[in-house]
């Protein structure tokens, strides 16, 4: 592998005194789908930048998506990336900074042909080529890959997918970083794809830059930790960190976190100078721990990471944190799959109690609310009842709640298969304002909606069924 | 013997973070001295861990230490009522539970809880300033 494309290949110049060798700096943008607007702009116009990497998808996105797209063939993707590439392709281009983005969803062809008019619009017309990775889809193929025998067991429960397989909305395999890195190398100013993993976004830059062979294990697991510090935005750069939260100053122009990386796989976690929040032990310490599992299996297409062997030191001049010492293993055979399927309905509905007494009329009046499903026969899967503002997230460890406490808000869900069961019970909670307990308001919401649950189904796959099917096209701004 | 020991909350020794995966939440948990990790090592067990949560995690706790970090993942299976979207709790999502279990505490020795004493707490009070 080598680095040799268009332009863009020449980057140079460590950002900080004695690295010596060229780094790459990989800024983050977007940490889910309806993040931080401005935070990208403010990645491409506050300093130095290679790669911009914006990661739009959750579990559950993918299914949202593909409901759009069976309204509109030309929707299924994240609309914000379009209207963002016509405000940014432009400085992109000039600056020579690409773009690494899971914008695709369901529909990355789509999202790409946005993104190309976008960047007609905005003056870069003949001056881009978009590359999009497809063959993460599953859904034409489910049926055949089924009867071929794989049986798409749920990683959590091991059942076997035919037990839902009538209710499934979407199924797509996890793809790594080589078709990034593909794209990249044919040229690519934006590369597009659907569901390729967070990490993936961030290291396939770094395993082509600098020509990583695809064996290099602990060269990829580099690569993978610094993605996964980069995959949640500013949450490794001040944002939602516990450790002196009063302290990290500016979080109203947050500085998104940039991996400024060394070619032998060691890597500095920095954000611009000049901008808000803090880089420092703590935040990147919070942000490796996020939604990990076992930490010394980090499972990816690409590798398998030994989070227990990062090394981290705060660096002179603040806001810089050196990671490095990182090992890792072999890739398995399979790849991750994610399903998503329909499973009945839920809904939750609130009320607002006021002292005195707050929290024992919100518990009368559930109880009413309890009584009055039950003599309407509704069955329901599951009821949840909170006082939020005493014990929604801290459930028995809040204790017994003071007599004075000043309000509380009710918060009450039911989830079933019964669609009907659901919608009565929505109209169940508003006549409790003059059916039950006095000093009651926050109602003016109207009645609570009936949602449709879309649930995550975790798979494994063989990747050979999944890999000769992944490709890279190109097409020009 | 027992004047040299002192009860403080996990809160004055460590900060967190939350996440999921599924039905599971996970919490990270982190020292902010490296000399006290080997105290949460020794107190906050799987055992410890399931026992304060009760009712709030219906499957195991696992543990994991990272040496590294001076930090250690658990993970607290059902904890979610199905997880994600499926889920009717408030905090669907595990993102809080992080403070939940820094409620915890432990016995240590009386220098320690001298020196983490307040820690975890905003210094302007606990009000949030008026509006």
């Amino acid at each position: 592998m080598t680095s040799a494309k268009g332009a863009g290949s020449a980057r140079s110049g460590g950002a900080h005194p004695g690295a010596g060798a060229r780094t790459v700096r990989i800024a983050s943008g977007q940490g889910f789908w309806g993040d931080d607007l401005e935070a990208p702009v403010r990645q491409v116009e506050g300093g130095r930048i290679d790669y911009l990497m914006l990661d739009y998808l959750a579990e559950v996105t993918m299914s949202i998506m593909r409901k759009q797209l069976a309204r509109d063939p030309r929707a299924g993707y994240a609309r914000d990336f379009v209207a963002l590439m016509e405000r940014i392709l432009p400085a992109c281009v000039e600056q020579n900074i690409r773009v690494v983005t899971n914008a695709g969803g369901v529909n990355p062809a789509e999202c790409a042909k946005a993104v190309a008019e976008a960047g007609r619009r905005a003056g870069t017309g003949g001056r881009a080529r978009i590359g999009v990775v497809t063959g993460d889809d599953l859904m034409d193929r489910l049926d055949a890959l089924l009867a071929d025998g794989h049986a798409l067991a749920n990683m959590e429960t091991g059942e076997p997918l035919e037990t839902v397989r009538g209710r499934v909305l979407s199924a797509n395999a996890y793809l790594g970083a080589r078709p990034i890195a593909a794209a990249l190398e044919g040229g690519a100013a934006v590369v597009v794809t659907g569901r390729s993993t967070d990490t993936a976004l961030t290291y396939a830059p770094m395993a082509l830059e600098f020509g990583w062979p695809w064996d290099a294990w602990d060269l990829l697991a580099s690569g993978v930790v610094a993605g996964h510090i980069n995959e949640c935005g500013a949450q490794a750069s001040g944002g939602n960190c516990m450790a002196d939260w009063w302290a990290i100053p500016r979080m109203a122009e947050v500085g998104f976190p940039i991996i400024d990386a060394s070619p032998d796989g060691t890597f500095a976690v920095t954000k611009h100078e000049g901008s808000g929040g803090v880089v420092n032990l703590r935040t990147v310490k919070e942000q490796i721990l996020y939604e990990m599992g076992d930490p010394t299996t980090y499972v990816t297409p690409d590798v398998t990471a030994d989070f227990t062997t990062i090394r981290l030191e705060e660096e002179g001049g603040g806001n810089r944190v050196r990671v490095h010492g990182i090992r890792g293993r072999p890739a398995t055979p399979f790849l991750k799959v994610s399903v998503a399927h329909s499973a009945g309905y839920k809904a939750v509905g609130t009320l607002v109690y006021a002292w005195p007494d707050a929290a024992a009329k919100a518990r009368a009046a559930a109880a009413v609310l309890r009584e009055r499903l039950d003599r309407l026969g509704l069955a329901f899967e599951r009821v949840l009842v909170e006082l939020v503002g005493w014990d929604a997230t801290h459930g028995h460890l809040a204790g017994d709640p003071p007599a004075d406490l000043p309000e509380v808000q009710l918060r009450v869900g039911v989830r079933g298969e019964d669609r009907r069961a659901v919608e009565r019970f929505t109209r169940e909670v508003a006549p409790l304002v003059l059916t039950g307990p006095p000093s009651v308001t926050g109602f003016a919401g109207g009645r609570p909606r009936v949602r449709e649950i879309v649930a995550y189904w975790p798979a494994l796959i063989d990747r050979r069924a999944v890999e000769p099917h992944v490709g890279v096209d190109f097409i020009e701004v | 013997m027992r004047e040299s020991v002192a009860k403080v909350r996990l809160l004055e020794l460590a900060h967190a973070r939350s996440g999921d995966k599924g039905n599971t939440a996970n919490v990270g948990l982190i020292a902010y001295d490296e000399e006290d990790y080997s105290l949460i090592l020794k107190e906050v067990t799987p055992d410890r861990v399931k026992r304060h949560f009760k009712d709030m995690v219906t499957g195991p706790v696992e543990r994991f230490a990272l040496d590294n970090l001076h930090a250690v993942n658990f993970l607290l299976h059902g904890a979610l009522d199905g997880g994600g979207t499926v889920s009717l709790m408030t905090d669907a999502q595990g993102k809080v539970f992080s403070t939940a279990l820094l409620r915890m505490e432990i016995e240590v020795p009386y220098e320690v809880a001298a020196r983490v004493r307040g820690r975890g707490r905003c210094p302007e009070g606990r009000g949030g300033g008026r509006r």
